[in-house]
């Protein structure tokens, strides 16, 4: 407050009143000042405080699956026992008896063991998938056949979570999936060198699976990816020409009024009706395959439609009107302006908002579920027709899993979708920088 | 289905281009001041004659063939299987269709079907064939039209654009056809659905156990719909998600607004943002395996009762969801109020909180109110985080502590596995799924009529 002199010099009585009550309170005013500050400082923090919690437990818990252990064994490939006739007959070989291999390999490195149960315990160690992938190294090359290898063979789940750490020894032994004798080879092994944790390449290379050491994201990425593309191959144009007709051609009448309500409608319509129109519209009226990802990308092609249109418009109204105007001047027709100018100069924009529009239909997953996009399945989708599912469905499917090694991996294809997320964002965030123009 | 066509005509098409830009320059005798348009608009033209009509035979074929292809198989199929009810014989055409793929099938072995099958690859050749021809002369005659067509006065920008035109006007359309789609297919559903269930059943009924009984003794399947535990859970869910987001949010976008230096609110508002852009079935994920057990050791060390699938986590989690949309929307509505406001008030000697609370709150209200609702029908709408963090009982509570179902989660449980569609299990969810539709629609109506009377205002 400054000093306000009335013109005599005096200070009229009625003010110096007010000075006083005003200078009595500011003190309670200030802190009340500091107070505001800090709820706001304490919201943003909070706010802030929830991404990296979110993203510090998710990778917390995600990373160890990108490792995964593999167990050295001796196998020997017996001649005699796979290809008796000595034909290297693809199909004899294919049909060989690898597991007695691997039984051989492990019993040769623990020749103690003896009885049914500890042998059993034994091959339990590794996982089901090693009889493959000793097929599958025998068909690529017949020459293994009569010698002895070194073989890193991929170790089951249970072994993998204890390995990292994740079942506690102190348990009673009913209470763990893995056992005493089986505690006792893994710590010989250990002590051996020969077990280790490689890069899990499984996960990027297989379809989903029941065990989860053989469970795999590859599925759900192919899946993703031809959703996608159908949503990309259907909204872009549709959005794209439904923009430029709104901004530029469209007469400003009733009925372009109820496209713009519409439009505006749309895009807070719930996700979970999308999937209600996919399942009643597409599949039930069309007859279109279940689980296909032509449904899924129709679908979701729906729900991009209201960003697309409405972040192609915004770039379409930030092309300054004169560029119209000079186009039209020099005797262009109003789809040659549009065509030519125009377009080529909100591109920039419109694409930023496509991409944005896809990264959020990468995550989504609700209508999805309506279209039968949640089922099991193992092979790799192949065309637009096959069964298939999506990333973020997959993750949804892991997570009812109880298994430890589960959790490991949903929190690791959460990271991958994350990542692919980033990546999308990061790229509308590049072109925003690099082609924004300023009028 | 067949690509090879298609990359045909797109070839063809293309040749289109070519021959009518050169027959354009022709009949203008190299000069293309003598022709009415650019010779690119007589190519555009010629290619549209090539393939418009020649697609459209494509597509028309594609969705015809294979019944017709069906309907010829069964009618020589012997008569005892051409007889047996609709879906029986559904059940042969798709061993059928298995059996031409060539995938393994109990009935291979059968003469009839492997006769049947036989015949049904020999007609799909001929059809193919014929598709083949039939296009290729469609497109062909296209061309050979428009080159007759084109002369020198010719007006092919007006017909090119005119085309382009409709499918503008086409495109702009399919927003509508959506709406009308959602809206048609829940109602349809809806309605055969009310006429098993009454609608005030459906509505005020408080037993929902939508397991119809197959037997008169089965236990616990009463088929009952009353849905309003349902929106009970729904509500509790969202209460607890507004409360956490509208103070959150709001206090954020009164700080990043008004006090944040521009340096911390250009690294803030869209680090806050993130959490608009990350994957719905992420929180999913954290509230069920992070979050409720977090809870249920509180509670369980504070001598409370939680349920391990509580409304409290789900409507936590969902709450972090919505900050962001609350704050972005809130700041929008913050900074549209005039500054010459704010200096109004600094000016009678008010501090920055009380400008904020006795001025710019105020002001803003309106458009706070609508950001709000705009935040409601979003976590009303919300799938992902309740079903995998929220249960399945439907409860009639209002404890945050206990678990509840909601709309969405009752639309996903009801609709994913095997289903049958005139169950009126299977129909609830629609009759749901149209409730869940016109609340979030009078939402964001009322929502958008207050935003934007509000910037009305101030413009």
């Amino acid at each position: 407050m400054n000093k306000a002199t009335s013109p005599n010099g005096a200070t009229p009585p009625h003010e110096r009143d007010i000075k006083t009550i005003v200078n009595a309170g500011l003190a309670r005013r200030h802190a009340a000042e500091r107070r505001f500050r800090w709820y706001g400082l304490t919201a943003i923090t909070l706010g802030l405080a929830f991404v990296v919690l979110m993203f510090a437990n998710i990778i917390n818990k995600g990373l160890p699956a990108f490792w995964q252990t593999y167990i050295q064994v001796p196998i020997t490939f017996d001649a005699a026992a796979l290809d008796p006739e000595g034909q290297r007959d693809p199909r004899a070989l294919a049909g060989a008896d690898y597991n007695a291999l691997v039984r051989a390999g492990l019993r040769q490195l623990f020749p103690k063991v003896e009885g049914r149960l500890p042998l059993r315990a034994l091959s339990a160690l590794v996982s089901t998938d090693a009889s493959y992938d000793l097929q599958r190294r025998v068909l690529a090359d017949p020459q293994l056949i009569g010698t002895q290898q070194e073989i890193w063979l991929l170790a089951s789940a249970a072994v993998d979570t204890f390995v990292k750490g994740n079942i506690d020894r102190g348990l009673e032994e009913a209470n763990r999936p893995i056992k005493d004798n089986q505690i006792d080879w893994i710590d010989q092994l250990r002590a051996a060198g020969k077990i280790e944790r490689q890069f899990n390449a499984v996960l990027f290379r297989s379809g989903d699976s029941r065990e989860p050491e053989q469970a795999g994201i590859r599925g759900a990425l192919m899946g993703s990816f031809f959703t996608l593309l159908v949503t990309f191959l259907l909204s872009f144009p549709i959005g794209v020409a439904t923009a430029v007709y709104l901004e530029e051609f469209a007469p400003k009448n009733r009925w372009t009024d109820i496209i713009e309500v519409n439009i505006n409608n749309l895009a807070a319509v719930p996700s979970i009706v999308f999937g209600l129109l996919g399942l009643a519209v597409f599949i039930n009226f069309f007859g279109l395959p279940r689980s296909a990802p032509l449904v899924g990308g129709l679908v979701l092609s729906l729900m991009t439609l209201p960003v697309i249109i409405i972040a192609g418009r915004a770039a379409l109204t930030s092309v300054p009107p004169s560029i119209r105007e000079a186009a039209l001047g020099m005797g262009a027709s109003k789809l040659q302006m549009v065509g030519h100018h125009v377009l080529p100069l909100a591109m920039p924009g419109m694409l930023t908002g496509s991409i944005i529009g896809m990264a959020r239909a990468l995550g989504e997953s609700a209508p999805l579920l309506m279209i039968g996009m949640v089922a099991f399945i193992v092979d790799v989708p192949k065309s637009f027709l096959d069964p298939a599912t999506v990333l973020p469905v997959q993750i949804y499917l892991w997570s009812d899993l109880p298994e430890r090694a589960f959790v490991e991996r949903t929190s690791a294809a959460i990271m991958v979708l994350l990542a692919f997320m980033i990546l999308m964002n990061g790229l509308a965030i590049l072109l925003r920088k690099r082609f924004e123009r300023r009028w | 289905m067949q690509p090879l066509l298609f990359l045909t005509l797109l070839l063809l098409s293309a040749g289109a281009y070519y021959v009518g830009r050169r027959r354009a320059l022709a009949v203008a005798g190299g000069h293309i001041r003598n022709l009415h348009s650019l010779p690119s608009f007589y190519g555009s033209y010629a290619a549209l004659w090539c393939g418009l009509p020649a697609l459209l035979v494509f597509a028309l074929w594609a969705v015809v063939q294979p019944n017709l292809l069906v309907d010829w198989v069964v009618a020589g199929l012997p008569p005892e299987l051409r007889d047996l009810p609709p879906d029986r014989l559904n059940l042969v055409v798709n061993d059928l269709k298995n059996l031409v793929g060539g995938n393994f099938v109990s009935s291979a072995s059968d003469p009839v079907m492997v006769e049947a099958a036989e015949r049904y690859r020999q007609l799909r050749a001929i059809g193919n064939t014929a598709l083949w021809v039939v296009v290729l002369s469609f497109a062909i005659a296209g061309t050979a039209y428009a080159w007759r067509a084109i002369s020198p006065a010719f007006r092919a920008r007006n017909r090119v654009e005119g085309v382009v035109n409709l499918f503008l006007i086409a495109s702009s359309t399919v927003a509508i056809f959506t709406t009308v789609g959602i809206v048609l297919s829940v109602i349809f559903e809806s309605m055969r659905f009310f006429r098993q269930v009454p609608v005030a059943e459906f509505l005020f009924g408080l037993q929902w156990s939508p397991q119809t009984a197959l037997r008169a003794d089965q236990v616990g399947s009463s088929g009952a719909f009353g849905a309003a535990p349902l929106f009970a859970g729904t509500l509790l869910v969202s209460a607890i998600a507004m409360l956490v987001a509208v103070p959150i949010g709001l206090m954020s976008a009164l700080y990043l607004s008004e006090y944040a230096t521009p340096k911390f609110r250009a690294f803030a508002k869209p680090a806050l943002e993130i959490l608009a852009g990350i994957p719905t079935v992420v929180y999913g994920f954290f509230a069920a395996l992070t979050v409720a057990p977090l809870i249920r050791e509180i509670g369980s060390a504070l001598g409370l009762h939680v349920a391990s699938e509580s409304a409290l986590a789900a409507g936590l989690v969902m709450g972090i969801m919505i900050i962001p949309f609350v704050s972005s929307l809130s700041d929008d509505v913050i900074n549209a109020v005039p500054q010459s406001m704010r200096d109004g008030s600094y000016a009678l000697g008010a501090t920055k909180s009380e400008t904020i609370t006795r001025v710019l709150l105020p002001a803003a209200l309106p458009g706070i109110v609508g950001s709000i609702l705009l935040a409601i029908s979003r976590a009303i709408g919300e799938t992902m985080i309740v079903v995998m963090a929220a249960g399945l009982s439907a409860n009639l509570t209002a404890n945050p502590l206990e678990a509840v179902t909601t709309v969405t989660v009752q639309i996903v449980t009801l609709l994913t596995g095997d289903q049958e569609f005139d169950s009126p299990k299977t129909l609830a969810a629609f009759a749901l799924g149209l409730v869940l539709f016109v609340v979030t629609l009078i939402l964001n109506i009322i929502a958008l009529r207050v935003v934007r009377k509000y910037r009305e205002q101030y413009e």
